[in-house]
């Protein structure tokens, strides 16, 4: 069963070949002989999940259920789940069950999934590897010597894994595509706006998008189809109809124009380019053109993403004082030693790190030429895209300069670290929905390949991305000691 | 030398809305700690602000008001600092682009007219509040109060006098009071004072420096803080000394202010627009309508008793205080048809000293607009005169029977009749020969003991012009 889609799962259910209660204690089951040496799971949900799958079963077998009744899916540790733990990968909020569920958490369970439990993640979003969550790092499924990506790391192994055959992530600079494809799965960042954010622990509130993550495209429409649409409380998500995401998933993509930006292409190394022809090739054949395009600007997505982002996290992030919930510094002696000791010992490295490089940037006398700047750049870099997209439907690139790097490679050097999220960082600034798909492998580890399309162009992107798949296995290869 | 001060306020105006302005949580005050205070106004992890609509249309109304620019596109930031009871670490205010632009307000003192500059007013939310006793070495918090929406209204320099200033609160008090969007109470912070205060040299352009003056919470003590501000800076600059500027507290017990004990280095509060908001749109259309709901202002309110009553100008200005005192005196000019002057006086000396002495408001007035006008009506036709008439008052007041039905019931009806009062006049002097003879005998002030005779023998009631005229009369008929 956990070799198999969502989208097969749920037929099984249908046909009942398999009742919700067989799926979801096997997956209990995977996560248990599993979790020790992947560390994907911070929490198991286990009474929580089979009762769920019981409700479900009685539902689906009066014929009633929608399309994602009775499966099982996890949720990245950062969306806000009623009386249990939400860590966000911190010891700060180690002891924090929330009082209330996310919109996500409530609208997938709603849909009548079954929630396996909570997964890992670099603390409060923070990286690129997963190896700054408290709990410690997550392995990848296809080299446990490598890390699975971040910041949604725990989300993409567990589902490469197949400990759960769906999964939440979120995405502020690449939090779902990199992750995605280190671990060669199907990764899509929504629109900013497309998915609501209540409950969804803030890092960047401008730039973070919670997204599916799953096995293949198809499995995306189906739980971005549960996830998305307006949320009265959340004033940044977006009055805009929730499509069908199913429904166009088979168009034809016969003259689909793709775009080329030559940014993406121009330092890209060798083999990493290889896989991406070869994708090339396979959308030749389906009848898509491609077309070079530019976007001048994007050289300077990283450093204005790590102004914003920062900034925004700094302030974000001062909530957790120790005062109303969360961790809080054994006998304070007196209010700053309380804040001094609780957000010492609360936070790790690198959320300190960007609390106080954003802390900086929006300083009396920085601010004009940091904060201000930093969105300057990103209106450009949106105008780039917007240009771009008056010529192309989608855009096409890596999702990553290289595939999964070792654990411990490069958390001596954060820069280095920072510019593993090049390709990704800039979509985010945009706002516009990003997918990373399976293309290939490199010495064993997966390859991604990104594709970006309009404002609200997910349909699109995800027609895009099955087209491929459907010509494609990358995406149903599965790490040999988790077959 | 002679020093001018000048003076700018901050007023911090807590709006009348029904829940907060970024949540669903109640604002009613006065409930137990904590219980008012949802996921969002504790700021617990993953929350968002929603902004209140009626807070906007508030922010606009008073907007309107004091005729300011309305910002089509205003922007909500982030105020960050850290304090226990900021739950977020930040408070959402708003700083480069506040809703309410440029305006003004017209204070009235000792006769003069005054323009006083609005420079902005901007929305945001309270903070919580920190509570130092009962916790013994440690601090409460409760964050019933945090998210309440406030109006920040911010005056220009044009203050001179703490009597200035106090009379623009007071008027500014009344604004909010009768545009429906504050309760006004200022003893449970309803509508709270900050005052900048500066002296110079009079006839000096450049200001000098300014102490910020916080919390100040009754017009009596903005008066008294001022002014005792303003003697500690000339004393200061006199004896050579300078200002420093920084925030002091006024000490009511001591009539003093005290600079308030703060961390040596400058806040800097890292504002940025709030990326959970986007920026507050306001159409034309919302304007207008408004626009359409305000009430008369009281400055037109004002405006318009002098001219139709033909009152005087303090006349005017007591009777358009407040809303309900206004409505309050039109239908008793409405209703008995009396001259307004009369109408005036009866609200504003026996109603309003009546109520000043039981502790009431004029809503809560025990005599209504129609039985007072029920009594001037009879004051008019002569029923009874102005003096049984306050007979008459105390016991509407008391019974909240209408006058017709007590004049009925207690006899107190004038006597008018010149039969019956003559008849009166004849027993009087004749009961009193020896008076006679010396009035007779040129004594005329004995006049007022005959009146006062007649009067005494018809309870009051006998109409006193008849009885002057008539006793005159007869009097004279006997020299």
């Amino acid at each position: 069963m956990h070799t198999k889609t969502l989208a097969e799962l749920a037929a099984g259910l249908k046909a009942r070949d398999f009742s919700s209660r067989e799926l979801v204690q096997h997956f209990l089951d995977r996560i248990d002989r599993h979790n020790g040496t992947l560390n994907a799971f911070v929490t198991v949900c286990r009474d929580r999940a089979l009762a769920a799958a019981e409700k479900a079963d009685a539902r689906l077998a009066k014929g009633e259920g929608g399309a994602l009744t009775g499966l099982p899916v996890a949720q990245k540790d950062i969306f806000c789940t009623r009386d249990i733990k939400t860590s966000c990968g911190s010891r700060m909020l180690d002891n924090f069950p929330a009082p209330y569920d996310a919109t996500v958490v409530a609208k997938l369970d709603a849909a009548g999934t079954a929630l396996l439990g909570k997964l890992n993640m670099d603390e409060f979003a923070m990286g690129s590897s997963n190896e700054t969550s408290y709990y410690g790092p997550v392995k990848n499924p296809w080299n446990t010597g490598c890390v699975p990506g971040g910041s949604s790391g725990g989300s993409a192994a567990a589902v490469a894994a197949g400990l759960t055959p769906a999964a939440t992530g979120t995405d502020t600079g690449g939090s779902i595509r990199q992750p995605a494809a280190f671990c060669g799965i199907t990764g899509l960042k929504p629109t900013y706006g497309r998915v609501s954010r209540w409950g969804m622990i803030a890092f960047a509130s401008s730039l973070d998008q919670g997204g599916p993550m799953a096995r293949s495209a198809e499995d995306c429409a189906l739980l971005l189809g549960a996830m998305a649409g307006f949320d009265r409380r959340d004033s940044t998500s977006v009055d805009e109809p929730v499509p069908d995401y199913r429904a166009a998933l088979e168009n034809s993509l016969e003259g689909v124009k793709i775009g080329l930006p030559v940014e993406f292409f121009a330092d890209l190394d060798s083999r990493m380019a290889a896989v991406l022809d070869a994708a090339m090739a396979e959308y030749r054949r389906l009848g898509a053109v491609f077309e070079e395009i530019s976007l001048p600007n994007i050289g300077l997505s990283v450093p204005a993403y790590y102004v914003i982002a920062p900034s925004e996290c700094s302030s974000n992030l001062a909530r957790y004082d120790g005062v109303r919930y969360g961790y809080r510094c054994e006998n304070p002696k007196d209010l700053e030693d309380l804040y001094m000791r609780t957000r010492g010992e609360g936070f790790g490295a690198e959320v300190k790190r960007r609390i106080l490089i954003g802390t900086y940037a929006l300083s009396a006398g920085y601010y004009d030429a940091y904060y201000l700047k930093a969105q300057k750049i990103r209106r450009l870099i949106a105008e780039d895209f917007k240009r771009a997209f008056r010529q192309v439907d989608v855009i096409l690139g890596p999702t990553t300069p290289t595939p999964a790097f070792g654990i411990g490679e490069k958390t001596g050097d954060p820069l280095s670290m920072y510019l593993s999220d090049i390709y990704t960082i800039a979509v985010n600034l945009a706002g516009l929905p990003g997918i990373s798909i399976p293309a290939g492998f490199i010495d064993g580890k997966p390859v991604g390949l990104q594709l970006i399309g309009g404002y609200f162009a997910e349909a699109r992107l995800l027609n895009v991305a099955h087209r491929f798949q459907q010509v494609t296995e990358w995406h149903r290869k599965i790490p040999e000691e988790f077959a | 030398m002679e020093w001018e001060p000048v003076i700018g306020l901050e007023i911090h105006v807590q709006l009348k809305t029904k829940s907060k302005i970024f949540s669903g949580a109640s604002t009613a005050y006065g409930a137990p700690p904590n219980t008012q205070a949802c996921a969002i106004d504790l700021g617990m992890p993953g929350v968002l602000p929603v902004l209140n609509e009626a807070a906007v249309r508030m922010a606009v109304k008073f907007g309107l008001a004091v005729e300011a620019e309305i910002t089509p596109r205003s922007v909500f930031a982030r105020k960050n600092y850290f304090y226990p009871d900021l739950p977020k670490g930040y408070q959402i205010s708003q700083y480069e682009l506040p809703v309410v632009g440029k305006g003004h307000l017209m204070i009235h003192l000792d006769g003069r007219e005054k323009r006083i500059g609005i420079t902005r007013a901007h929305l945001e939310e309270d903070a919580g509040k920190s509570l130092h006793e009962d916790f013994q070495g440690m601090t409460g918090i409760d964050l019933n109060r945090a998210g309440t929406p406030l109006l920040e209204i911010v005056s220009e320099p044009d203050l001179r006098s703490p009597q200035e200033a106090v009379a623009y609160m007071k008027k500014l008090h009344q604004l909010v009071v009768y545009l429906g969007i504050c309760d006004g109470n200022m003893q449970e912070g309803s509508f709270r004072c900050d005052a900048n205060v500066s002296v110079r040299p009079k006839g000096e352009e450049a200001f000098g420096t300014r102490a910020e003056i916080k919390n100040v919470n009754s017009f009596r003590f903005v008066e008294r803080a001022i002014g005792y501000e303003i003697e500690r800076q000339i004393e200061l600059l006199e004896s050579g000394g300078a200002v420093v500027q920084e925030t002091r507290l006024y000490d009511a017990d001591k009539d003093e202010t005290r600079p308030m004990r703060t961390k040596e280095e400058a806040n800097d509060y890292r504002y940025f627009p709030d990326p959970d908001l986007l920026p507050l749109v306001i159409s034309g259309e919302f304007i207008e309508q408004v626009r359409r709901e305000l009430p008369e202002l009281p400055e037109a309110k004002y405006h318009r008793f002098l001219d139709q009553y033909g009152l005087k100008p303090y006349d005017a200005e007591v009777l358009t205080a407040s809303q309900a005192l206004a409505d309050y005196f039109e239908e008793v000019v409405k209703r008995s048809g009396c001259d307004a002057k009369l109408c005036a006086n009866w609200v504003m000396v026996e109603l309003s000293g009546a109520l000043n002495k039981a502790g009431l408001d004029i809503t809560q007035s025990p005599v209504s607009a129609a039985n007072l006008a029920g009594l001037l009506k009879r004051i008019a036709d002569d029923t009874i005169s102005g003096k049984i008439a306050k007979q008459v008052f105390e016991l509407i007041w008391e019974s909240g029977k209408d006058a017709d039905t007590l004049i009925e019931e207690k006899g107190l009806k004038q006597i008018t009749d010149s039969g019956e009062i003559e008849k009166i006049i004849d027993q009087v002097i004749a009961d009193n020969p020896k008076q006679l003879e010396q009035y007779l005998g040129g004594k005329d002030k004995l006049f007022g003991f005959f009146v006062g005779q007649v009067m005494k023998a018809t309870g009051g009631k006998a109409n006193p012009q008849q009885v002057n005229q008539l006793l005159k009369a007869k009097l004279e008929a006997r020299r």
